[in-house]
């Protein structure tokens, strides 16, 4: 049982923000696997390729027959706790401003004896739960001890609410609320729980289908915001920047088009004006107040999403422009993970296969409707991941690219330009 | 301790069990433990080998093997201590072993002797704590504490040790008190012991009141970090004898890393596979031993350490402990100096606590209490606590001269 999070109070302006501090951060190279896995939200340990044991802690041979082919592979999690413990010393400073810790010793039914956070509503050792990874303040994968049937309100447990970032009271900026996909966002976060949603729109003086609606939501505060404007941009962070716990970068600009279908290079600038500095102009605005607020209180700063596309892992050539403005996102985006680490806030990348809008007109099914999107930008933050790829597009791209880029490069040359 | 004795007359287990009748400790000093030092660890062994070469009258020429058991000598190790102390020798040792050093260091020390590689071994743990040095050395002890255990709140060692107290106690009935019993036991031995930081009487109230470390582990579960050495000198029989040094005897000794790995809990220690042979060598059985210094960095680790020394069985611990008192003068005298819990944990010099006071207990050098017509003391170690267990644990049965 965990008691649902009360409503944060209003923020005491006069008071000292607190500077977020990190969990340990240090890790072997073995042991990034476990983050790599995290960040997808999956749960991953090295198994022996030649007797099959599975390792933990990560290492460089089997314990068992010492073969060096570890690989990592999907883990139920299943496992029994042994023995909890409550830590309310601690030796390093992110815990110390946390305790009392619960922490549980389960073994997994997988062999091994893990150390893991423990969520609560776990019945007292000894008793069955489950691990699953998370990403930590620190961006690291750690695991959690999990009850084996949801309770209610876990997701505001305190200890798992430190490694998602559950929009749950949070105030959330979409930077463009005129698509689909951006109308779709909002309201997906505000069922959610989004405590208040500022929604951006170029071009003020015109009206945009959808307008109406968004301004009838309570929860909705419209706010005129052009990501190709560096004026607009620091104006609104100037006013709201402070109050952002969550940021979705919908704003995007979209072209069908390689390179000999057309002369010249203003479309492909126009794309890169919204979907690569439009980035870059709200990172530089937004970016270094929200890691400043990454522990300010239970409705921090927590994350900042980029709405990329499955392009930008490989070039799609009918869509080669475009495809170059998300790759060029894609790399701007991990620079900002970098620098918001330091705050603990996570950079979310979402790539999703084709949507279902005008823009795709000409791409065949599956595609994916925008509230589809929205719903996988909310999963994304409760499940605190930092890379999702909605849609089954998104999911066979990414496996063929994981396979092979080379033969999802020609692959993809077969659709021309 | 209420047995009968019949130590003399069983004979030793024969097979490869190493006799070490014709080697000896002896010359057993502390070099006084201090809560924080400004010093190197360094200052700590220099002082540790100046007092050994008091202690038995030689001259620095005449230590020609060294043992050093250290985690805060970085960057040097024991061979950097050569030239800094000035000394030239033909066999030597670094132990990072923690608290299993000094066991392990006996061990080696007694073979290098009688393999004729050293003349005089000078055996010696020690570490030097500053303000900050305890907290930084958590987070860069292992590769799989860095990995999989310090990012889990931080707690150190008594997060881990608090799981197996817990486990523990639910699984053999064990109290809080019944490891007040042992803490408050060692706080009156302390009280008797001139180098222990701990100098008030404790009491059981005091013991289960104590503030929350990491539950069910309170302030009084745990050993206090802190600055200091021991040491010992290892030579022949003939030797001793010749400096008219008083020396105890080694009857047996064991050593074991990694012991059960597929426990998925440190419910025993390597002892269990050893202790068989640690007895049939030395000649005598566990109702022969006079006094036990356990590696006591937490209370339930004692009564682990008594069960798999084979005092009692598994998970009657808590029932030995209700049965027997282990003041000096109690039916068992457990950790007679006071034990880490009181005196302090000096790092490495942890390792060496225990065979040091045996070493004083068995040559009538006592500075604590001694406990009376002592023949036969066991010294455990155990340590390295890497990832969820220690992997190092060892033991040795001392004797006095004439046992």
């Amino acid at each position: 049982m965990t008691a649902p999070l009360a409503r944060p109070r209003r923020k005491n302006p006069v008071l000292r923000t607190p500077q977020p501090l990190l969990p340990p951060w240090a890790r072997s190279r073995a042991a990034l696997g476990l983050t790599a896995a995290a960040a997808l939200g999956r749960f991953e340990l090295q198994v022996c390729e030649r007797c099959a044991a599975v390792q933990y802690p990560p290492r460089e041979a089997c314990h068992r027959c010492l073969c060096d082919a570890l690989v990592w592979r999907e883990q139920s999690g299943a496992g029994a706790l042994l023995a909890t413990t409550i830590v309310h010393h601690s030796h390093d400073l992110y815990f110390r401003e946390r305790v009392p810790w619960r922490l549980g010793l389960v073994q997994l039914d997988a062999g091994p004896t893990v150390l893991a956070h423990l969520v609560a509503g776990c019945a007292p050792a000894p008793s069955r739960v489950w691990i699953g990874a998370r990403l930590d303040k620190s961006g690291q994968g750690v695991l959690l001890a999990f009850p084996t049937e949801e309770v209610p309100n876990m997701a505001d447990d305190r200890e798992l609410r430190e490694m998602s970032c559950d929009p749950k009271y949070r105030k959330v900026l979409v930077t463009d609320g005129k698509t689909r996909v951006g109308q779709a966002t909002v309201r997906a976060l505000i069922d959610a729980g989004a405590d208040l949603v500022w929604v951006g729109y170029a071009e003020p003086w015109k009206k945009f289908p959808g307008f109406a609606e968004l301004e009838a939501l309570p929860q909705a505060t419209l706010v005129p915001l052009d990501v190709t404007d560096s004026r607009s941009v620091k104006e609104v962070a100037a006013e709201i920047g402070g109050k952002v716990d969550i940021l979705v970068n919908t704003a995007e600009m979209h072209r069908a088009h390689g390179i000999a279908s057309r002369s010249g290079v203003d479309v492909a600038r126009s794309e890169m004006d919204v979907n690569y500095f439009g980035l870059l102009r709200l990172a530089q605005e937004f970016g270094p107040v929200m890691r400043s607020r990454g522990a300010d209180g239970p409705a921090s700063a927590t994350a900042w999403v980029n709405v990329l596309s499955i392009y930008a892992l490989t070039n799609y050539p009918p869509q080669g422009t475009f495809s170059a403005s998300k790759a060029a996102a894609f790399s701007l985006s991990q620079c900002l993970r970098a620098e918001m680490r330091a705050g603990g806030v996570r950079v979310i990348n979402v790539f999703p296969g084709p949507l279902d809008d005008e823009w795709n007109q000409s791409v065949p099914p599956p595609k994916l409707s925008p509230e589809a999107l929205a719903k996988s930008i909310v999963k994304a933050l409760q499940d605190g991941v930092e890379d999702a790829y909605p849609g089954d597009v998104a999911q066979e791209w990414l496996a063929r690219f994981r396979e092979s880029p080379k033969t999802l490069e020609r692959e993809l040359s077969a659709a021309g330009g | 301790m209420v047995r009968a004795r019949k130590a003399a007359s069983k004979p030793r287990s024969s097979g490869s069990f190493r006799d070490y009748r014709d080697v000896v400790v002896t010359a057993p000093v502390t070099v006084p433990y201090v809560r924080h030092s400004i010093r190197g660890a360094h200052w700590f062994v220099a002082r540790a080998l100046s007092r050994l070469l008091e202690e038995s009258g030689l001259e620095k020429p005449d230590v020609d093997g060294l043992s050093v058991g250290s985690f805060t000598l970085a960057p040097d190790t024991a061979i950097g201590l050569t030239q800094h102390l000035g000394v030239t020798l033909r066999w030597l040792d670094h132990i990072p072993l923690g608290g299993a050093c000094g066991i392990v260091a006996l061990r080696r020390a007694l073979a290098a002797v009688q393999g004729g590689d050293a003349e005089v071994v000078a055996c010696i743990g020690a570490d030097t704590n500053h303000v900050d040095s305890f907290r930084q050395s958590l987070g860069s002890f292992s590769v799989f504490a860095r990995d999989a255990v310090f990012p889990y709140g931080s707690g150190g060692p008594n997060a881990s040790f608090a799981f197996l107290t817990a486990y523990y106690m639910r699984t053999y009935g064990a109290t809080r008190e019944d490891f007040g019993k042992l803490c408050i036991a060692q706080r009156d031995n302390a009280l008797a012991y001139p180098h222990a930081l701990f100098k008030k009487q404790l009491s059981m109230e005091q013991y289960l009141e104590a503030r929350l470390i990491s539950d069910p582990i309170r302030l009084f579960d745990c050993v206090m970090p802190c600055a200091g050495a021991e040491g010992f000198l290892v030579m022949s029989r003939r030797r001793a004898e010749a400096l008219g040094l008083p020396y105890a005897i080694v009857r047996s000794t064991c050593e074991r890393h990694n012991a059960f790995p597929e426990d998925p809990i440190q419910i025993r220690g390597g002892w269990v596979l050893d202790r068989d042979h640690l007895y049939g060598a030395a000649g005598v059985e566990p109702g022969d031993i006079d006094f036990v210094e356990t590696y006591d960095d937490y209370p339930v680790m004692s009564v682990i350490q008594i069960e798999d020394l084979g005092f009692c069985a598994k998970g009657e611990g808590a029932e030995f402990i209700r049965r027997h008192s282990f003041t000096t003068d109690g039916s068992f005298p457990l950790n007679t100096s006071g034990g880490q819990l009181s005196v302090g944990q000096a790092g490495c010099a942890a390792g060496f606590l225990g065979l040091v006071e045996s070493i004083r207990q068995l040559t009538g050098r006592n500075l604590a209490r001694a406990v009376p017509h002592a023949r036969f003391g066991l010294a455990v170690g155990f340590g390295m606590i890497t990832y969820d267990r220690g992997l190092c644990s060892g033991a040795a049965v001392l004797g006095r001269a004439d046992a």
